[in-house]
């Protein structure tokens, strides 16, 4: 009789410890939807490389800026809609959304993320960009174990898939842009509805 | 018995518990923090953590954000300490049933 009470006090103190330290409102299908939107970017950057620059790239040709200016809006695409989809299911949750725990999230998830990113432009700079979308994949990787000590622990598994795609694409700079798609594209659609069904539709 | 000597009496009680959860896995919480966390009254919260703070368990500090007074809390070594043991005697009552 007593020990049921002692269950219902240490599921309590479990609850709380988590409640308090991580954000877990992040939404599954924002993660479908930025991989979709890379995939979607993916195929108009292929399409243009080998229609009007013969298959390959050149860093001060006309083609080589729009497909940054894809990746960009990939990239802003996305935050815009995991901002909003997290807001969404967080007011459904009734927690804030701008609290302790996500000011620590935002922050532990930014901070590889833009050391990775001035890097690139770094190394951009000095015409070495054969490794960059390796390091594109290895520091968001970083940026997501780092963060997934103040989120939803399963975050990590992507980052390490990440992380060991952008070593691959380190060894195999040839395939890239394909290691890109599956990072980028694929691994999100897939760690997107995995989340999805295991969070989202309770 | 030794397990019924780790059932710290000062925890017993689960806003003291909810007190301590929060305080071991954050640096520091305050006050509004805590009371939106447990959802419990001025009064009610302010009582359990003199209690808290006469064992030594949390230490209080108060400063003020700008005009705004601002009392925080944090865990103590000794309050960790006991914290963890007193987990673990409840762990092994509830497995002993």
């Amino acid at each position: 009789m007593e020990s049921k009470d002692y269950l219902k006090d240490l599921n309590e103190i479990k609850d709380l410890m988590n409640k308090s330290s991580r954000f877990i409102s992040l939404s599954g299908l924002s993660g479908i939807l930025a991989g979709t939107y890379a995939l979607i970017g993916a195929t108009i950057a292929y399409w243009l490389v080998t229609e009007y620059s013969y298959g390959t790239l050149t860093l001060d040709g006309y083609i080589f800026r729009l497909c940054v200016l894809i990746l960009l809006l990939v990239a802003f695409l996305s935050a815009i809609t995991g901002i909003y989809l997290t807001t969404k299911k967080a007011k459904k949750n009734g927690v804030k959304i701008w609290d302790a725990t996500s000011k620590r999230l935002i922050i532990n998830f930014l901070i590889p993320l833009i050391v990775g990113g001035l890097y690139i432009l770094i190394i951009l700079d000095q015409q070495k960009y054969g490794q960059s979308g390796a390091l594109m994949l290895i520091f968001y990787g970083l940026a997501l174990v780092n963060a997934s000590k103040y989120s939803i622990g399963d975050i990590r598994y992507l980052g390490y898939i990440q992380i060991i795609l952008g070593l691959i694409c380190a060894m195999l700079p040839g395939y890239g842009f394909w290691l890109w798609v599956i990072g980028f594209g694929i691994m999100h659609i897939i760690y997107g509805t995995w989340m999805h069904f295991k969070y989202d539709t309770k | 018995m030794s397990i019924i000597n780790n059932i710290n009496k000062v925890f017993d009680h689960r806003i003291r518990l909810g007190i301590m959860s929060v305080l071991m896995v954050n640096e520091y919480a305050d006050f509004n923090m805590l009371k939106e966390l447990l959802d419990v009254t001025d009064g009610n919260l302010a009582s359990h953590t003199k209690a808290l703070e006469a064992a030594d368990y949390i230490k209080v500090e108060k400063q003020f954000i700008g005009r705004k007074p601002n009392t925080r809390y944090s865990c103590t070594k000794l309050g960790e300490l006991e914290f963890k043991k007193h987990i673990e005697a409840l762990e092994k009552i509830i497995n002993k049933h």
